[in-house]
């Protein structure tokens, strides 16, 4: 009898494990997905030094969701979008980025801003398999799918960027002195290395670097000037850039300025120097760009709109187009991943190739690269409009390829800019 | 030696150490009924009890302020980070080794500071220690190539141990380390404070002048005491670093050092108790008026959001101190004393020998 219960007990026991086993292995619905919402969540600053420059990205990607909902969201599911302030410090961002996850069940974490921080979590986000879209830094360090198959970036990649700037001032300016100013950490160093593959290992006369807690680079721009630099090369933030040009200003130091997309913003910088004196100099600043900018493009006119409704008319600048270019991106993406979207459906909606996002190059998403645009435009401040200079568009790698120009056409809006399956 | 005669005031080492295994028991069944992010906020409490509890030990038993401790945490965290990124190899191995070498970097900090602060007293070694805070930024974006300027040090990932994948999650197993060494911390703290070195400590603080006559080193008993608090602070400062791969200036500011003053006050002041206590208050405070304000709308919850947990500390800190001035350890043992009236406690005027910077009369 003994004998008999006790195999009883050991196959209710088999019984039981195997049926935890299944109910394991049952796939069960994506987190931050219900029958018509999904929720995706951002770390960002709102406080804290770096918040003047971006805190406006996430509003403008919440006024976009807001007016996708309005028109009936995406696939009978409105998108609610949380926002997390992290100050721009990784230790915060570690512990936001863990409640959105673990609190909040997000469906993905998407446009996390900035390379220290994001690093802090990218491990994090991989183990757990919540995806990570659209990063909002350049560093090459996104693009990586062996190592972080959930991570995708968005801007361009620093490297690129350079190496198409390098590309436009070397044929523009082919006897000037070139010099760089660069932050301190990986934004720096990668824009430098991109400057170095096309300028070579001579061709910078000085390499100069700031860091973001000390609000001062005089001298800075004065070892500029005094190794003769007439064309300088800005690895900095758009607090950084206005530092630089109003540093020289005031040394009476006259060069051209040659700025990364991430510190490149015409309005963004007007709000640090003031309207009297940005357009003065700001005249002939070349920053690049990679999305619709131009003030008559069909794009810019949608976004002005909703942002006049959806965002009480927040001042219109880079950030504001980039912010709902970012949720444009993600709205397409959440529409090609099906009517029952999965985590795994959406990453293979990026891995396919299936997106077109709305930049003026396409998007380079693929199962071997997770790099967004491979390729840059160059803009022009002229007059106090910061407009593309027609045909300068490149398109180059991370590593040491050509640089070649771009003739393809930029994305057109269709759909009122709501993007369908 | 004569080591079964106890001092005043001293416990017998073994119940110590019994009550610590029991606490550390406790402690680790209960990451297993915590969901992930709950584990996480125990890893971020244990980390900061580290300093919080040798702050409360120097400030409550030598006198001496520190405003500067998440200083020495940074010390800790860059010195696990770096030989972290250093040791050719990985695991539990370099975990230890890394965690020894961030310790002994706060304590050659802690020594060096504590060498001058046994000299200074009072606002003077408060504005020292805060000099050193301030400073942090500029020290890590000054020696950039090593340090890494307000970027930091990053470290590798580092799972679960194979062994234990299937059992435990990735929090819960930070969690669990991060209660391993915050209790070897706790537990050496007590040790030390309870035993000859804490007399002397207490003696040092109440009058000075009457330790030396009785052949106390005084300057070295506070030079020793700030070098373990910053031990201590050094461990919890790498303990962070563990739970989030990262350490930089950013994480240690003058407010976060501050906090942690605040959090060791609302405790009770020399408590290690009242030190945890205000650990918990300082991780789950700001988590719960991120909570209450997130369904404000978006505009007043992005005006509030890290402004008001500043304010509500503030007003906790007036209110304890207002309510119940030895904190709450304090409180709960003035409770405790009330409801048994009969056990005889022959010290129960702490009160006046708390003080941060004696007055005339009283040195």
């Amino acid at each position: 009898m003994s004998q008999r219960s006790r195999s009883v007990a050991l196959i209710a026991t088999t019984a039981l494990v195997a049926a935890g086993l299944a109910a394991c292995s049952t796939p069960e619905p994506s987190p931050g997905i219900s029958e018509d919402t999904v929720t995706v969540g951002t770390h960002t600053p709102l406080t804290g030094p770096a918040a003047a420059g971006y805190s406006s990205i996430s509003a403008a990607t919440k006024a976009y969701f807001d007016y996708v909902n309005d028109n009936g969201g995406i696939n009978g599911r409105s998108i609610e979008y949380i926002v997390k302030d992290d100050g721009y410090n990784p230790a915060t961002t570690s512990t936001v980025v863990r409640e959105l996850v673990q609190e909040d069940e997000v469906f993905a974490v998407i446009n996390g801003l900035g390379t220290p921080t994001h690093s802090a979590v990218v491990d994090y986000l991989n183990e757990n398999d919540v995806p990570d879209l659209f990063v909002a830094s350049g560093s090459p360090k996104w693009d990586q799918p062996g190592t972080f198959p959930n991570t995708f970036a968005y801007n361009a990649n620093y490297i690129v960027e350079a190496k198409a700037l390098a590309t436009y001032a070397q044929e523009t300016w082919p006897d000037k002195t070139f010099c760089v100013l660069g932050q301190d950490d990986d934004f720096g160093t990668d824009f430098t290395t991109g400057l170095v593959q096309v300028l070579g290992a001579d061709g910078l006369a000085s390499t100069q670097t700031y860091s973001v807690s000390v609000q001062d680079v005089v001298a800075q721009i004065g070892a500029m000037q005094a190794a003769g630099c007439e064309v300088n090369f800005l690895a900095t933030v758009n607090g950084f850039t206005a530092l630089a040009l109003g540093t020289a200003a005031k040394m009476k130091y006259g060069a051209q300025w040659v700025s990364s997309s991430s510190g490149g913003d015409y309005p963004t910088l007007v709000g640090y120097l003031g309207e009297d004196v940005a357009p003065l100099l700001l005249q002939g600043f070349v920053s690049s760009n990679y999305l619709p900018f131009s003030p008559d493009d069909e794009w810019v006119t949608l976004f002005q709109e909703i942002n006049d409704q959806y965002n009480d008319g927040a001042p219109f600048s880079g950030n504001t187009v980039y912010g709902m270019s970012v949720g444009y991106l993600f709205a397409q993406a959440l529409a090609k991943a099906g009517d029952d979207p999965t985590r795994e459906s959406l990453l293979d909606a990026l891995e396919v190739g299936a997106l077109t996002g709305n930049g003026i190059v396409p998007l380079g998403f693929s199962k071997d690269s997770h790099a967004a645009f491979e390729g840059v435009g160059i803009t022009v401040v002229d007059e106090g409009v910061q407009d593309y200079v027609d045909g300068q568009i490149y398109t180059t790698d991370a590593g040491n390829g050509p640089v070649e120009p771009y003739t393809g056409e930029a994305v057109a809006l269709e759909g009122d800019g709501i993007p369908t399956a | 030696m004569t080591g079964r005669q106890r001092l005043p005031g001293q416990r017998p080492l073994l119940r110590t150490l019994l009550v610590a295994a029991g606490w550390t028991v406790v402690a680790l069944a209960g990451t297993f009924a915590l969901d992930p992010f709950r584990n996480y906020q125990l890893a971020l409490v244990a980390a900061y009890l580290c300093a919080t509890a040798g702050l409360t030990v120097l400030v409550g038993a030598t006198g001496q302020l520190s405003l500067g401790h998440a200083a020495l945490m940074a010390v800790g965290g860059y010195g696990f980070a770096l030989t972290t990124n250093a040791l050719p190899f990985g695991g539990i191995p370099a975990f230890v080794l890394a965690l020894l070498a961030g310790v002994l970097a706060s304590a050659v900090v802690g020594l060096l500071l504590g060498l001058a602060a046994a000299r200074l007293s009072g606002p003077y070694l408060a504005g020292l220690t805060l000099a050193v805070v301030v400073a942090l930024p500029a020290v890590a974006s000054t020696w950039s190539t090593v340090l890494h300027g307000d970027q930091g040090v990053q470290i590798p990932f580092e799972g679960v141990p194979d062994g234990l994948r299937r059992v435990v999650a990735l929090e819960q197993w930070q969690a669990m380390v991060a209660v391993l060494v915050t209790a070897a911390v706790v537990t050496s703290l007590t040790v030390l404070r309870g035993g000859r070195f804490g007399l002397r400590m207490l003696a040092v603080r109440d009058d000075e002048v009457a330790a030396r006559l009785s052949g106390i080193p005084a300057g070295r008993v506070k030079v020793l005491a700030f070098t373990a608090s910053s031990a201590a602070a050094g461990v919890g400062g790498a303990v962070l670093c563990f739970v989030a791969q990262a350490v930089s200036p950013g994480a240690y500011t003058v407010g976060f050092s501050l906090l942690l003053v605040v959090a060791v006050v609302i405790g009770g002041l020399g408590s290690i108790l009242g030190a945890a206590l205000g650990s918990v208050v300082i991780v789950l405070l700001p988590w719960l008026i991120g909570r209450l304000t997130s369904n404000l709308p978006a505009d007043a919850a992005q005006r509030l959001d890290g402004n008001l947990a500043v304010l509500v500390f503030g007003l906790l800190l007036i209110t304890v101190m207002a309510v119940a001035p030895h904190g709450l350890h304090g409180a709960l043992v003035a409770r405790r004393r009330r409801t048994t009236p009969d056990v005889p406690r022959p010290t129960a005027e702490p009160a006046p020998r708390k003080v941060l910077v004696p007055t005339e009369e009283q040195r």
